[in-house]
């Protein structure tokens, strides 16, 4: 009946939004924590975003398979290694280390090639054809499509059994909340990958082509620039950090090894790109920890069904109000 | 780009649809109703042309997935309102589908607070109105924005959409709604018409609805709003300058389409008699956007054909039926990569009298265009 | 209804399980002391009831040629494993019939819902719509079962579920539905007296997932225990990071967790929530216990208690043996219930009856022993001898502890 309305309403419009911020409060050091190790992937891959973005105009909606093809590549190279799953590998801390450290190797090759690959296939011919920005992004939908679902059809729709290398343990305390030996390595590893990325893009001949061709392609090229290779290195780097990104991933969620487990990481990375300032380098990274630590926030503050929601709204927002992001989108230069 | 499109046009080549096309606009209009007429009761005979090579059976019961495609084919025109006609690429399309389902189930379920013995018609006109609104509500922010910003924008409304529906207590999340209300109805011995079962009342039901959509939306095309949209496509910033207020029309599509969307929503929930949160995720919406590019954005026939294609052959094929997702995601980038136009890719640039003119002036009709209708939607980003 | 249910099971079945109702017994005297009770002394499996009816019968089934019965339930989709098990037991008992009854050859037709209701509802209509399946045994979950009962009530096929227990199911006015098991009324309040009096718990943490089986059975839980229960939240099908729910259990610091939902959702979080040193016990329900579980907790499983109304298969030596040998593992959670509701179907198909009217009649009146208890149901489709297990995860493996309810 029309009389339940209020009723429902109550029920739908009070009920179903609480804020709590005695929680938000108590849960603060805790979520930040927790928000740096995780954001610490999300930039990782925003930059891929941020990196092809910047030189192509191009919303690379494909990237997250990119990332979940090298998750797959560390779990394969979990299992070559004589890893079995269900227990934790009892392995010396050395051999573990030199392991991790090729399934990084391995993780970022798979991821590497598939953006390389894709960019041949899906993206160059539609360049050679000159063809409109929104034709480029239905095929990186295609693109996204089909290598799920072709993960999906080699494997099975369910994520591969767990496999863990390094049993979680809480190493020390900040602020009264505990970090945990993975929490520590995936955040320093992060971060160092991304200074390494930062100082190529900055430092050195090939990052000054790549930040030439987002500047201007045309002059770049007419300055000597090889726009192609610098398309294809932006592709390389972008997937290379992926990957690296994919194996921080599955050391602290190990059951997200399945062929979905991409796409919405894949958006979350995009939102913290856009949130930093899409094309900007240094955005994606600040934008990653942020998004990490507002999504947490978020969740204490409204509930734990809330944190996609809360990643969606920051997309939706930043896009409509400061479609520039916070540092304003410059590889080259604040485009106009 | 004008310019170098009426010059193609002059190639000797004619494309296969192209001919269709000209053909079909040279008969009058007695003929053209004298082939349609025929078309028509042949579709609604479709239920009793089970047998080989048509018949999906055994996998499939062949009248309900006679309907499901049917239900597609309806989304595919609604969605073509806001591609193919007005150039927006909506990635969210889905969250309107999901508003036309939820609407039916919390007016028809007795698991709803809401629940009463409301007319069935009157719970599709609600559908309808409510998916309206929501298009004009999440329209009018997103639209001032364009091109893949706009696409990026509709996902993450769409997503939100499912998402609130599984957080929002009242709307049940996984749990979903069951036993929906069905249209009334007995046959003589006194069993319901709509039952979950049979699928040819269901579709004959769909089939008509999609017959009233094609003929509002063909007049929607034929009047200011439909030339607006074109122009809107073709380039938004001259639409602008010419004096048409691009804006209103842009949400204006965006609710048209949303209508269809939740009618179709509506339909979907009566027959499958339960609606929860899962079916209505961006991998759906990526379906309902392939059926569109494929059969040729912009062409009501050609999405109608699209439709047939994403919906049908899976279950005609049960090997496509495992493959569908990998195959239609490969297809989008075959076809953007040789045949941006889709298969039918006869989109229209001028229309009714205009088309009449240009034929009359130029002396042959107006040539197919060999691209994408996002042409030059996507030249600028809202930035 | 621990009591009763045990006064019951005595009375029915008592020629056959006087072993089990002693260790259960046993293991409701030993109250353990402190959180993570440990309890050496297992209960032993049952026997199998040397009056149970098998697959197999007297070998003079006769019936009408292309008649089927229907497994309907998750195959490859969601939690899958479970419903895999299930469909073992299905197979063997198809097998086993058809190889001793010449004169009736029965097909069994496998429906895959992917575990999800709305699926399942599609699905469902293909199975109703094949006229030559009489009998269904499914739907294993209890969302999906939900989402299709009212369909299979209007249809008249008969439905036995070897495996969802959400209570409400068998309140609906469904003259169809069924139920191989005891619900959730009885594993919810079994498991409750479980985590307070065996485990000692005086602060538990409830969480469930967005199912209506999660949803119902926290529901049990957090009634039975009353104001033990510190903290609630809730989790969503698929999710696989838990920080936020993690947080507010460590700041609760409860003796004990119950997480009521699946297993694919299970694992990271009983992963998540030990990492970071949290002393706590981790119990969940039926749904959790698969050994996907123990795999992917990597770990975590370790020392977690499994609730299930489903009685361990190691005592029934021949159908364990041919179960190991049809599908290559051991029986798992509700192996040995899919078996024995397939059993009553395949029952009524070799007294030659041939329509659905007829053979829902049979088990409408059914009454006889199976392997795992006693099958009469009442007016509601619910069994009025239902056992409720406690497993827990030791060495990696999913072994029985006690019989609570």
């Amino acid at each position: 009946m029309i009389g339940n309305l209020p009723t429902v309403l109550a029920q739908g419009g009070v009920d179903w939004i609480s804020f709590d911020i005695g929680r938000l409060v108590d849960q603060f050091w805790y979520n930040t924590v927790n928000g740096l190790a995780y954001g610490s992937i999300y930039s990782l891959v925003a930059v891929g975003y941020t990196l092809v973005y910047g030189v192509l105009k191009l919303i690379n909606f494909a990237h997250s398979e990119v990332f979940i093809v090298g998750a797959f590549g560390a779990y394969f190279t979990f299992q070559f290694l004589g890893y079995e799953s269900g227990g934790i590998a009892q392995a010396p801390l050395i051999e573990t280390i030199v392991n991790l450290v090729l399934a990084l190797a391995v993780a970022m090759i798979c991821s590497g090639l598939v953006a390389l690959t894709l960019e041949r296939v899906a993206y160059r011919p539609l360049r050679r054809k000159k063809a409109p920005r929104l034709v480029f992004l239905i095929t990186a939908v295609g693109a996204s499509f089909a290598i799920q679902q072709a993960i999906m059809l080699w494997r099975n729709p369910n994520p591969e059994l767990a496999i863990q290398l390094v049993a979680p343990q809480p190493l020390f305390e900040v602020f009264g909340v505990s970090v945990t030996n993975i929490q520590l390595t995936v955040f320093l590893a992060a971060l160092v990958l991304l200074l390494v990325a930062d100082s190529f893009i900055n430092r050195t001949r090939l990052g000054r082509g790549i930040r030439a061709v987002a500047q201007d392609p045309d002059t770049a090229t007419l300055m000597g620039v090889n726009k192609e290779r610098v398309i294809m290195l932006t592709f390389v780097i972008g997937g290379l950090l992926a990957g690296a990104a994919a194996l921080f991933y599955i050391m602290q969620i190990p059951q997200g090894v399945v062929y979905n487990g991409g796409f919405l990481l894949g958006i979350k990375a995009f939102t913290a790109a856009v949130l930093g300032g899409i094309g900007n380098l240094r955005g994606a990274l600040l934008g990653g920890f942020l998004l990490g630590v507002f999504e947490n926030y978020g969740q204490s503050l409204l509930g734990g069904q809330w944190r996609d929601v809360v990643a969606f709204v920051v997309l939706i927002v930043i896009l409509m109000f400061r479609p520039t992001g916070i540092l304003g989108e410059s590889l080259g230069k604040a485009r106009v | 780009m004008n310019a170098h499109h009426f010059r193609s046009g002059t190639a000797t080549k004619v494309p296969f649809g192209q001919r269709i096309r000209d053909w079909w606009n040279g008969l009058s209009r007695f003929h053209q109703w004298a082939i349609i007429i025929p078309v028509v009761v042949l579709v609604y005979l479709m239920p009793f042309l089970n047998f080989f090579p048509i018949t999906t059976e055994p996998g499939t019961d062949f009248e309900l997935a006679l309907f499901n495609t049917a239900r597609i084919v309806l989304i595919a025109i609604g969605l073509n309102v806001v591609v193919g006609q007005a150039g927006l690429l909506d990635l969210g399309y889905v969250g309107f589908f999901a508003i036309g389902a939820y609407v039916a189930a919390l007016m028809t379920s007795r698991d709803s607070a809401l629940y009463a013995e409301y007319p069935w018609l009157l719970v599709v006109v609600v559908g309808i109105a409510v998916t309206m609104v929501s298009g004009v509500i999440i329209g009018t922010p997103t639209l001032r924005l364009r091109g893949d910003y706009l696409a990026i924008v509709t996902l993450g409304f769409g997503e939100i959409v499912r998402l609130l529906a599984d957080n929002i207590p009242a709307l049940r999340g996984n749990v979903g709604f069951r036993n929906l209300e069905r249209p009334p109805g007995e046959w003589s011995d006194g069993t319901r018409i709509f039952t979950q079962g049979d699928g040819i009342p269901w579709y004959w039901l769909t089939v008509t609805a999609i017959i009233a959509v094609l003929i509002l939306v063909g007049n929607l095309e034929r009047s200011r709003v439909g030339r607006a949209w074109v122009a809107i496509r073709e380039d938004e910033d001259a639409a602008e300058i010419m004096g048409v207020p691009t804006f209103r029309f842009k949400v204006w599509a965006f609710v048209i389409g949303a209508a269809i969307g939740g009618l179709s929503g509506v339909l979907y929930a009566g027959q499958l008699g339960f609606v929860n949160n899962a079916r209505f995720d961006v991998v759906t919406s990526v379906l309902f956007l392939a059926a569109v590019i494929l059969g040729g954005s912009g062409n009501k026939v050609g999405v109608i054909l699209g439709a047939i294609v994403i919906a049908y052959t899976p279950e005609r094929f049960q090997v496509v039926s495992e493959y569908r997702y990998l195959i239609f995601g490969l297809a989008l980038i075959v076809l953007m990569i040789f045949r941006p136009q889709g298969l039918l890719g006869a989109r229209q640039r001028l229309l009714a009298r205009g088309r009449q003119a240009y034929k009359r002036l130029v002396g042959k009709p107006e040539p197919v265009s060999t691209e994408s209708p996002m042409k030059d939607a996507g030249k600028r980003t809202g930035v | 209804m621990s009591k009763n249910g045990r006064l019951r099971i005595l009375a029915v079945a008592a020629t056959a399980s006087l072993t089990l109702a002693g260790c259960a017994q046993g293991g409701n005297e030993e109250p353990a002391e402190g959180g993570a009770a440990t309890n050496d002394s297992a209960a032993a499996a049952p026997d199998a009831p040397t009056d149970a009816v098998l697959p197999a019968g007297d070998g003079t089934g006769e019936c009408e040629d292309g008649l089927s019965i229907a497994y309907i339930g998750t195959i490859a989709g969601q939690n899958a494993a479970l419903g895999v098990a299930i469909l073992n037991g299905v197979r063997l008992a198809v097998e086993e019939h058809n190889e001793a009854n010449a004169g009736c050859q029965v097909t069994l037709k496998e429906f895959d819902t992917e575990g999800s209701p709305d699926r399942a509802t599609g699905v469902v209509t293909q199975a109703i719509n094949d006229d030559s399946i009489l009998g269904v045994v499914g739907l294993p979950f209890s969302g999906e079962s939900d989402a299709a009962g009212q369909s299979f009530h209007e249809a008249g096929l008969v439905t036995i579920s070897p495996s969802a227990t959400d209570p409400a199911l068998s309140q609906n006015g469904w003259d169809t539905f069924f139920r191989g098991l005891g619900n959730d009324a009885q594993q919810g309040p079994a498991a409750a007296t479980f985590i307070g009096d065996d485990l000692g718990a005086e602060s538990v943490c409830v969480v469930n997932d967005d199912s209506s089986y999660g949803i119902g059975l926290a529901r049990e839980v957090r009634e039975a225990l009353g104001d033990a229960v510190v903290c609630t939240e809730e989790v969503k099908t698929n999710q696989r990071e838990f920080s936020a729910v993690v947080g507010t259990i460590e700041a609760a610091a409860p003796d004990a967790v119950f997480y009521a939902g699946y297993y694919t959702e299970a694992a990271p979080f009983a992963q998540q929530l030990f990492a970071r040193g949290l002393q706590t016990t981790l119990v969940a329900p039926d749904g959790v216990r698969d050994d996907q579980f123990v795999q992917n907790a990597v770990g975590a499983a370790e020392g977690v208690y499994l609730t299930c109304p489903c009685v361990p298969a190691d005592g029934f030596g021949d159908f364990f043996d041919a179960f190991t040998e049809l599908a290559g593992t051991e029986p798992s959670t509700y192996s040995a219930e899919g078996y024995d509701a397939t059993t009553i179907l395949l029952r009524a198909l070799d007294e030659g009856l041939s329509t659905r009217e007829e053979v829902l009649e049979f088990v409408r009146d059914y009454d006889a022993p199976g392997l795992t208890k006693h099958f009469k149901w009442d007016e509601d489709g619910e069994l009025t001898d239902t056992p409720v297990w406690v497993y827990r995860v030791e060495d990696g493996e999913i072994v029985r502890d006690r019989e609570i309810g």
